[in-house]
């Protein structure tokens, strides 16, 4: 048997009676599982610790990260993550606590919970945060549940819709309905803003409010942003504000100022911790006074003169629980610990260099890629789109393959919808000119790659280490092949 | 622009769904430049046989390697037959959207309604203008 650790699956590297870990003396007394408990077919790989480790580093070593190279995942804000952040998080008063301990050992803890609470409902202008939702998605069906409620509780019974523009994230509607509501869809218009008059057509009293995420999807800051909270509002309806794009505006614009009631943060992609296969995310939900009650519990609160000086707390009427404990705590420290890194000012050059970055990329690439919105000033992304003058039979796939060989984890593909052959580049703040420039550089030759020789493209990748994978026949014929031997 | 072939029997909805209606009853399915769009179909999530829906519902799902999309009723009407043959091969919403890749048959409820779809000339045209 040949020992390759990457291309092998656990199962094959198992042999019997390997072990990969030695447990501690019992600190309690021993007893048995009960028979009825007791499985004798659970297959699980038997292994040393150094193989385990092999298989699963060489596996990552395959994997590109941001910690590899430029990343400018559109529409998913993949930033740096910095490592000062783990450091926090790994501290032993964080990471050896139990959520089951008693308040006063854990008020460090708290602590750091409140002040995050406290440093969210800053950058928003909201008036209190429940931290529980463990995800973007998670937040928006939480802040959907608190909207719903609040209407219910003031005996708005009629109200079963939610309004969400065409650009919007696919969550949105999918948490709508597994709210129970009904998603009415708008379009956009010409500028890529909501078109108004067909969001008037569809305001009534059976509204329970509006999501909308701004900037949108397509990296625009909508222009008439306080006129779509206003009319919301006229017909009692909410409104709430997706904040996958926070990234773009934090110390610059408070969502609570520009009329929202509910709004969700990502801590995954705004304040730097782990996203997607990365770790667990976290996606708190921020409110106005009038929906404090409503908010997922507990949350924490804090009074001085008693002795324990943190406390959970439920809110009145909570939606109830969302997740188990209290979040993802450990992915809160870490955002705690980035806000505090930054600070005030930190922040808002982060956001002032997210745009700018976008908008130098957007730039150097509008005249060669089409660029629907290229005559606007995007935001923290834009969107071109790959269909080139002057090429044939080409698609954007082909170019998101062909940036592979240069060595760049190709944008967001075929996503925002409204663009034909949408691509969706969002370089985030920290990447340098030099960066910015290869990026751009790669994307231009590409261009011309397509045009000369289309067909470099249409067979790329060249350089990684499995050429064009065929996502069709992956998508259509699933098959498991980690089994036990 | 693709050279984009239409069904000169169907009609059409402004969504690029198609219903032609055969021996009373309608056949319906999406449009040739829907499954171009869409690029390669890998899922068609179809109704219950005896579900009924009205003109505009979300009838089906389809799910391409690009992105899923509600497919929508160009008719009112109760589903009497789903077409089996995409759940193995859905390829064929891409070989033949308006013959083997067909989605459901229905009992239409009201044959008037076909008065609100474009014919294919006219959906030719909308095609030209908007896509």
């Amino acid at each position: 048997m040949t020992l390759d650790y990457a291309n092998s699956y656990i199962y094959d590297l198992s042999e019997p009676g390997r072990i990969g870990v030695s447990l501690p003396p019992t600190d309690v007394p021993e007893s048995d599982l009960p028979q009825g408990y007791l499985r004798t077919t659970l297959p699980l790989p038997e292994v040393a610790e150094v193989e385990l480790v092999r298989h699963y580093v060489r596996l990552s070593q395959k994997n590109y990260s941001v910690d590899s190279g430029f990343y400018p995942l559109g529409s998913c804000t993949m930033k740096y993550n910095p490592k000062v952040n783990d450091q926090a998080a790994h501290l032993i008063g964080f990471a050896r606590i139990h959520p089951l301990q008693p308040e006063e050992t854990v008020q460090g803890a708290m602590a750091l919970m409140y002040g995050l609470q406290q440093a969210l409902a800053e950058i928003s202008g909201f008036d209190a945060i429940s931290l529980q939702p463990s995800a973007g998605a998670h937040g928006e069906f939480s802040g959907v549940l608190i909207m719903r409620k609040y209407q219910l509780d003031r005996g708005e019974t009629q109200r079963n819709k939610i309004i969400v523009p065409d650009s919007a994230h696919g969550t949105n509607p999918a948490s709508t309905a597994m709210s129970g509501l009904k998603a009415v869809t708008v379009p956009s218009d010409d500028r890529g803003n909501v078109d108004l008059e067909a969001l008037r057509a569809a305001l009534d009293d059976t509204v329970v409010g509006m999501m909308l995420t701004n900037p949108n999807t397509v990296g625009l800051f909508d222009e008439h942003v306080t006129e779509i909270c206003d009319l919301v509002h006229s017909v009692g309806g909410l409104m709430y504000g997706d904040g996958a794009n926070l990234n773009a505006v934090m110390g610059i614009a408070k969502m609570a100022d520009l009329g929202f009631d509910v709004m969700h943060f990502n801590l995954h992609k705004t304040f730097s911790t782990p996203h997607g296969g990365g770790g667990p995310g976290s996606g708190p939900v921020g409110v106005t006074k009038a929906l404090e009650p409503f908010l997922p519990g507990p949350i924490v609160g804090r009074e001085e003169t008693e002795e324990v000086e943190y406390h959970w707390v439920w809110p009145a009427k909570s939606i109830g629980r969302v997740k188990s404990f209290f979040g993802n705590f450990g992915v809160l420290v870490r955002a705690y610990t980035y806000i505090s890194m930054l600070g005030a000012e930190g922040l808002l050059r982060t956001a002032e260099n997210a745009v700018l970055n976008a908008n130098y990329i957007q730039a150097r690439l509008k005249n060669v890629y089409p660029v629907p919105f290229g005559d606007r000033f995007c935001m923290h992304e834009f969107v071109a789109s790959g269909l080139l003058p002057g090429t044939k039979d080409l698609h954007t796939l082909d170019i998101a393959k062909r940036l592979i060989d240069y060595g760049f984890h190709p944008p967001t593909i075929y996503f925002p919808g409204i663009v034909h052959e949408s691509i969706m580049i969002e370089p985030t703040e920290t990447e340098s000119k030099a960066t910015l420039d290869a990026f751009s550089e790669a994307m231009i030759k590409i261009a011309q790659e397509a045009k000369e020789n289309p067909e470099l493209l249409h067979s790329a990748p060249h350089k990684a280490p499995v050429g064009r994978l065929d996502e069709v026949l992956a998508a259509r014929r699933l098959e498991l092949t980690s089994l036990p031997k | 622009m693709a050279n984009y072939k239409f069904d000169a029997k169907a009609k059409y909805l402004d969504t690029h769904e198609w219903v032609r209606i055969e021996d009373g009853v309608a056949v319906m399915g999406v449009s040739d430049v829907a499954q171009d769009q869409l690029s390669d179909v890998v899922y068609v999530d179809l109704p219950a046989e005896g579900d009924s829906f009205k003109q505009k519902d979300t009838i089906a799902v389809v799910e391409s390697v690009k992105s899923a999309e509600d497919v929508f009723a160009p008719i009112s009407g109760k589903v009497i037959a789903a077409n089996e043959a995409l759940e193995g091969s859905p390829e064929l919403v891409n070989q033949d959207p308006y013959g083997a890749g067909w989605f459901l048959k229905m009992e239409p409820a009201d044959l008037s309604e076909l008065d609100n779809l474009m014919d294919a000339e006219a959906y030719e045209k909308f095609v030209a203008e908007e896509v």
